[in-house]
């Protein structure tokens, strides 16, 4: 029996399936920190002075921050809640992703400056040979090998993460993921403008790597949106950012279900990788007891391993703008 | 896996797509200003920065180690060389102007002409001083030109 009228888990509980998950997902991007930097430094032997190469060079680079972005905030976030940060640090999650996506936008911007300038100033790639054994092969068939065999790294660890980012709720993962899925695109753009500088259409090298760079800057519009919406405390959605997020809904009909309790509403924000739950009931009565208030609170906390920070307010009028599981926005 | 079977897909189709193009007669790499066509049986145009002991114009005409490679080059191609003497920032213009083909002399890895002309790799040429390596300029993106100028260097410096 608990008095309570908030709850607010110790530290970040994560259930056994939850755990495991975590697990998996650093190990992946440990790996793909680690493979990213291998074809980091292949790229970088092979790349001539193909403008479509260059940009999707920095892209791979760039590609190291959300992972990094994941590995820092899980740390993070695992502090104690303190009277000078009373809402915990869940909110690294998404500062991490900001950043990341800013990077990306600014990024992308200069290099699709640079490839825009290279097609306007007629600037014609040029890509001689390599003495390989003994043999002279023009650099380009080595760029192309090359691109060829690492698209096949995020068709792997793409899906994989995509698969563990809604069992975290976790969105730089989300983000991650999605980013690796789309991947190849780039590979492919960077090899069709190798191939335009072979067959002497200089220009295809430039266009590709604007698209390559407009892809880059897209992912960072979407992660820096996604970032901000849930700094701005916008109702928590799903880690696609799709809908709502259903745990609203459940959270209004545990509430409604206490014999007591005539409506509810609920307040939720996504902290990053847990959800924060105001919860306004209006009681049948006048008469609350404290005991009543605790139980609801206990039950709600029960619901999801997401819900981590619930406050219970019984109130007369439910407000205009919480989620009372009815109406949609 | 969907994704795999896409990827597997996309490279078939780059294959094909080679394939068709090579068997088209494109060849790869090739210049978009055609400079090896152009050379090819014709005049090999080559601008020439004074730099003693690798190459220089005297009364006579032009002498020192470089003159052999780049004549043997020529003649690999059934070309004549016509030589233009210029100080090396002409020399950059004339490359970009389309009215030469090929720069030599003293060039090296340090040239900062990157970006407005092409650059050949770095070689010890038979002839030179030992310690002088040095890199021909081309014209930008002319890389069929560059692959054989650079094949045709990789086994002077083999003999």
């Amino acid at each position: 029996m608990t008095t309570a009228g908030s709850k607010q888990e110790k530290h970040e509980y994560l259930p056994d399936e939850q755990k495991q998950a975590l697990r998996k997902a650093v190990r992946w991007q440990l790996f793909t920190i680690g493979y990213t930097i291998c074809t980091i430094a292949v790229v970088a032997l092979v790349m001539g002075n193909s403008q479509a190469m260059k940009t999707a060079w920095v892209e791979d680079m760039l590609s190291l921050l959300p992972q990094l972005a994941f590995l820092v905030s899980i740390l993070v976030v695992r502090r104690k809640p303190t009277r000078r940060h009373p809402y915990g640090w869940h909110r690294a999650v998404g500062v991490g992703h900001l950043i990341a996506g800013v990077a990306l936008l600014a990024v992308g911007g200069m290099l699709g400056f640079e490839a825009v300038s290279g097609l306007v100033k007629v600037e014609k790639a040029t890509i001689g040979t390599l003495d390989l054994f003994g043999h002279t092969v023009w650099l380009g068939w080595l760029a192309i090998a090359v691109m060829v065999l690492i698209i096949i790294g995020p068709l792997i660890y793409g899906p994989a993460k995509l698969k563990l980012a809604p069992k975290l709720h976790n969105k730089i993962l989300f983000a991650d993921a999605d980013m690796a899925q789309a991947d190849w695109h780039t590979n492919a753009a960077s090899i069709v403008g190798v191939l335009g500088i072979g067959l002497g259409l200089w220009w295809l090298d430039g266009a590709a790597a604007t698209f390559i760079a407009l892809g880059i800057m897209s992912d960072g519009v979407r992660n820096a949106m996604a970032a901000l919406a849930d700094l701005m405390d916008q109702r928590a959605r799903t880690v696609d950012g799709k809908k709502p997020h259903p745990l609203a809904g459940e959270i209004v009909e545990c509430a409604r279900s206490a014999d007591w309790v005539a409506d509810a509403a609920v307040r939720v924000r996504d902290e990053g990788q847990v959800l924060h739950a105001e919860v306004f009931v209006k009681p049948k009565s006048d008469e609350v007891t404290l005991e009543q208030v605790g139980d609801l609170v206990d039950e709600i906390i029960e619901i999801d391993w997401k819900v981590h920070d619930v406050v219970v307010v019984p109130t007369g009028d439910l407000p205009d703008i919480a989620d009372d599981g009815r109406r949609g926005g | 896996m969907n994704s795999l079977a896409r990827w597997f897909t996309a490279t078939l189709v780059a294959v094909a797509a080679i394939t068709f193009l090579a068997g088209c007669g494109m060849r790869i790499p090739s210049d978009p200003g055609g400079t090896l066509t152009e050379v090819t049986g014709g005049t090999l145009r080559v601008g020439v920065s004074h730099t003693p002991g690798l190459i220089e114009a005297t009364g006579d005409g032009i002498e020192g180690p470089l003159v052999a490679t780049v004549e043997s080059f020529a003649e690999e191609h059934d070309a004549t060389v016509e030589w233009t003497v210029q100080s090396e920032e002409q020399l950059v213009g004339l490359l970009q102007q389309d009215e030469i083909d090929l720069a030599v002399g003293g060039f090296t890895e340090e040239s900062p002409w990157t970006g407005m002309v092409g650059m050949s790799r770095s070689y010890s040429l038979p002839g030179t001083p030992p310690e002088t390596k040095c890199v021909m300029l081309v014209q930008l993106g002319e890389n069929e030109f560059l692959t054989a100028l650079e094949t045709f260097l990789d086994d002077e410096v083999k003999s």
